[in-house]
């Protein structure tokens, strides 16, 4: 009995990292998608990932007023803003389309920093207030601790978010397609489809996703003037932890590094600093050859 | 015709450039001197960078870390243990080199665009420990009030910035020439011909992940002593010095002066990060907008300078071969490669 | 005898295509030893394996009485086993002194590893006498990217032979190749010191024949036959699977 209540103290200050870790990751995971899906299908490294999470972190503190419908408003404005952002960067990118990838690298970061900009200006240079809608912000008791009511949904609808995009990939005609890009880009060459259109769906689909993700999110990762340099970082890591051959391999990625933010800050406060790295030193040594490959074959 | 025309623009601008730099502690005043200073050693960063993305082949976004350790142990041993400026060059050397083969497993198995994707995790990982790590950083606050470096035991200290701007010259005139005479002997010949088809160099006989590493390490020894010559120039450092904005820029300036060319990178950055500067004085607010569109611009009026060389990578293979470095296959630029022959 | 190079029970699968199945081959010191076989028999997948840049998933090489399958295509170079490919592999932006002085450092690297200048000023003379061996020495300054096809070819057996190898692999040396360079590239062959042994893959039986002193048929990744090129030249079997194989 003693036991048993001395081992449930122990875990106990835990559960509230824990199930923030869950909401982390998947969050990173749903920005993250946008990443591996643009640079899996058009072999694109967007620096400007960030800017297209942070449109939609913007939409969400500028529209959200506490109510639902003003939620699904944001929802909409956000991921089209994302996606419209997607479709203008692919256009800015077709005049060096046939260049190296350093070029278009380095052109998606000026993009970056020209939007950045511009979201600064726009939204003024205070990291804005996010309203959560009304009913989702109190808290419910989970497991004998208060948490916030709106995280747990969200950990909800961005597991809905992943399951779609899961389905969608092993199960509808355009995710075969993007497998077989991402398997040998070369192919979607040879399907006659014009490379720009390709481009500026994926990076629609990519803007898109980061939209939603940012919209979603803004009360986890609020807009603010590092948020996109954040939200790029976190959806590297997770490319270079999860790689790009497996949508499981994605969403671990994601998740492992939703807990290292939040779990294993709580754990080992003092390591902090090094955890991600250390976990991505990890990884990378536990399946260094076969990511040496993986990587190879991109 | 496009070429010759940017090959000349290129050597008149270096030309102007370098005798700008010999004479500009006695025209300018003390604080464009300081500025200046910090710009030469980035612009020595950008030639890590041209060395690790033109010659090795292995585009990188991620050398202000090794910048960055150097910085912060040059602080650290300069306000703790010794001002002498060759004891704190060494030092800063050995932290960006040791930071570089700690990263060798993550960075040297990677080609092309994951390259990129992982120096700049590793660079935006390295910016995020300096924020945190308080104790020895300082956390976002950085590190002020570092003592005045005194080049040689012996000599007096440093007092004023157009000093502390000519140390950064010789030194960085030093680094350079060493550099330069390296990629004249066989390591630069052999790095060229990775560039150029890795298998082939492989089925000479060549350790190509020995090389690879060895560059990389190189390099991240040079980035270090970079990083020294930020803390003379500023003595005060902090992470914002080393975003990943930083390395964005630095690997422009590299593709401007031709990538493969050590004295055009070392041009090209300084350019890049002196435009920054003066974006920034004359429009504070408005300058990353505008330097974000000039970014774009550039990159679309580069279009010699980004053209791209393929080795013959197609043997007819079997899939279980590893391709050669297609991607990493960086911009070559005809007119800077006599340069780095012997 | 014992081999130089001893391939026992190789096989290769790529999927459910069987590329290789149970090959064994020996190649003796200075031995000029023929792979022949119709299209997709396997040979140039042998050569992969021996070169090292194929994994078999079963059987072992060994070269020089030494276990070499572990060893990757660096690893087996620096041993002596070096390989001239089906399209010329060059290292295009360098001068074809450039090509053949990088082809020969690992080799003179071992031997003077304490002689920085020395090293390079040793590699650049070699470098010299195999152009000009060659017939290259007019275009020595030349980046091979903007070298003809044949020279492509001739500037790949310089680099091959500066690497002092005691077994040459030669992927269908002759392909690409006009009626005068092919005669140029046999006079070559034949004049490559004994103590190199070479294993050449060749569609013209004509060459083999001029070149070989043994020859091994492949046929659907198997050992059909293996003799001296006359007793192939009137085996039936390599008559029959010849027809079949070849339309």
């Amino acid at each position: 009995m003693i036991a048993v209540a001395a081992g449930a103290n122990r875990i106990d200050p835990y559960i509230i990292p824990a199930l923030d870790g869950v909401a982390y990751g998947l969050l990173v995971f749903v920005a993250a998608a946008g990443l591996v899906f643009c640079f899996g299908v058009a072999n694109i490294l967007n620096l400007a990932h960030g800017t297209l999470y942070a449109i939609g972190g913007y939409t969400a503190a500028a529209l959200l007023d506490g109510g639902w419908l003003s939620l699904a408003l944001a929802l909409a404005v956000g991921v089209l803003a994302a996606a419209a952002a997607g479709v203008l960067l692919a256009g800015l990118l077709t005049p060096v389309a046939t260049g190296n990838h350093l070029t278009q690298a380095l052109l998606t970061f000026g993009v970056a920093l020209a939007g950045g900009s511009l979201l600064v200006a726009g939204f003024g240079p205070d990291d804005p207030q996010v309203r959560v809608p009304a009913a989702l912000d109190g808290s419910v008791v989970v497991a004998g601790h208060r948490y916030a009511a709106y995280r747990l949904v969200f950990i909800v609808v961005a597991a809905v978010i992943a399951t779609a995009l899961y389905l969608t990939v092993r199960r509808t005609r355009a995710g075969m397609l993007v497998r077989a890009a991402v398997d040998d880009p070369e192919m979607v060459a040879c399907m006659g489809v014009s490379p720009g259109r390709i481009r500026a769906g994926v990076l629609a689909a990519a803007g898109a996703l980061a939209g939603a993700a940012g919209v979603l999110g803004a009360p986890i990762i609020g807009p603010g003037a590092d948020t996109a340099d954040t939200v790029l970082l976190l959806s590297l890591v997770v490319v270079v932890l999860g790689g790009l051959g497996s949508m499981a391999g994605t969403l671990l990625a994601a998740l492992a590094i939703g807990e290292i933010q939040t779990l294993g800050v709580a754990l080992l406060p003092s390591a902090a600093p090094f955890l991600l790295f250390a976990a991505m030193a990890a990884v990378l040594a536990a399946r260094a050859r076969g990511l040496a490959t993986s990587w190879r074959a991109t | 015709m496009m070429d010759e025309v940017i090959r000349r623009v290129r050597r008149s601008v270096a030309a102007l450039v370098l005798v700008g730099l010999v004479v500009a502690p006695w025209v300018v005043d003390d604080y464009t001197a300081a500025i200046l200073a910090r710009t030469l050693a980035l612009a020595l960063v950008g030639v890590s960078v041209a060395l690790l993305t033109g010659v090795a082949g292995m585009p990188t976004l991620g050398q202000t870390a090794p910048y960055a350790a150097g910085a912060y142990a040059c602080a650290v041993v300069g306000s703790q243990i010794s001002d002498v400026g060759v004891v704190q060059l060494v030092v800063a050397a050995g932290a960006g080199a040791v930071l570089a083969a700690l990263t060798v497993p993550l960075v040297v198995p990677a080609r092309g665009v994951i390259v990129l994707m992982i120096t700049l995790a590793i660079c935006e990982l390295v910016v995020t420990v300096l924020g945190r790590w308080r104790s020895v950083t300082g956390g976002t606050d950085g590190l002020a009030g570092i003592a005045a470096v005194r080049p040689f035991w012996g000599l007096p200290a440093l007092a004023s910035d157009q000093a502390r701007y000519l140390y950064t010259l010789v030194v960085v005139a030093t680094l350079v020439g060493a550099v330069l005479l390296l990629l004249r002997t066989r390591v630069g010949l052999v790095l060229r011909a990775g560039r150029d088809d890795e298998t082939r160099l492989r089925a000479s006989g060549h350790r190509v992940p020995l090389y690879l590493s060895g560059a990389h390490i190189l390099a991240g020894a040079i980035a270090g002593a970079a990083g020294s010559l930020l803390v003379v120039a500023q003595q005060y450092i902090s992470p914002a010095d080393f975003g990943f904005d930083t390395s964005a820029l630095l690997l422009l300036g590299v593709v401007i002066g031709g990538t493969a060319s050590v004295g055009g990178a070392l041009v090209g950055a300084a350019l890049v990060i002196a435009v920054r500067d003066w974006l920034f004085g004359v429009l504070p607010g408005h300058a990353p907008l505008v330097l974000g569109v000039l970014f774009v611009a550039t990159v679309y009026l580069l279009p010699s300078g980004v053209k791209r060389v393929r080795g013959p990578r197609d043997r007819s293979q079997p899939p279980t071969v590893p391709p050669s470095r297609p991607d990493a296959t960086p911009a070559r630029d005809h007119a800077t490669v006599p340069e780095l022959r012997a | 005898m014992t081999c130089l190079l001893q391939a026992q029970d190789v096989s290769v699968r790529y999927g459910s295509l069987a590329a290789l199945t149970g090959v064994d081959l020996c190649v003796h010191d200075g031995q000029r030893h023929a792979l022949i076989g119709p299209n997709g028999a396997g040979k140039t997948t042998l050569l992969n394996v021996i070169g090292g840049s194929t994994k078999p998933q079963r059987g072992s090489v060994r070269f020089a009485g030494r276990n070499v399958g572990r060893l990757g295509p660096a690893a087996r170079a620096r041993r002596g086993i070096n390989r001239i490919h089906q399209r010329p592999a060059v290292f295009p932006t360098l001068t074809a002194t450039e090509n053949v002085v990088v082809a020969a450092l690992p080799r003179v690297i071992r031997r003077r590893r304490w002689w920085p200048g020395g090293t390079r000023r040793t590699a650049q003379h070699r470098a010299g006498s195999l152009l000009e061996q060659m017939g290259l020495a007019d275009v020595a300054a030349v980046p091979a990217g903007h070298l003809a096809h044949g020279q492509r070819r001739q500037l790949e057996i310089a680099m091959a032979l500066a690497g002092r190898p005691r077994l040459l692999l030669l992927d269908e040396p002759a392909a690409g190749l006009s009626a005068t360079e092919v005669g140029r590239l046999v006079d070559l062959l034949r004049a490559l010191p004994r103590a190199v042994a070479v294993l050449l893959v060749e569609h013209r039986l004509d060459l083999v024949y001029a070149l070989s002193d043994t020859v091994t048929v492949l046929r659907d990744g198997r050992t059909l036959a293996a003799g001296t090129p006359d007793e192939i030249r009137t085996s039936p079997l390599v008559r029959q699977a010849y027809a079949d194989g070849v339309s």
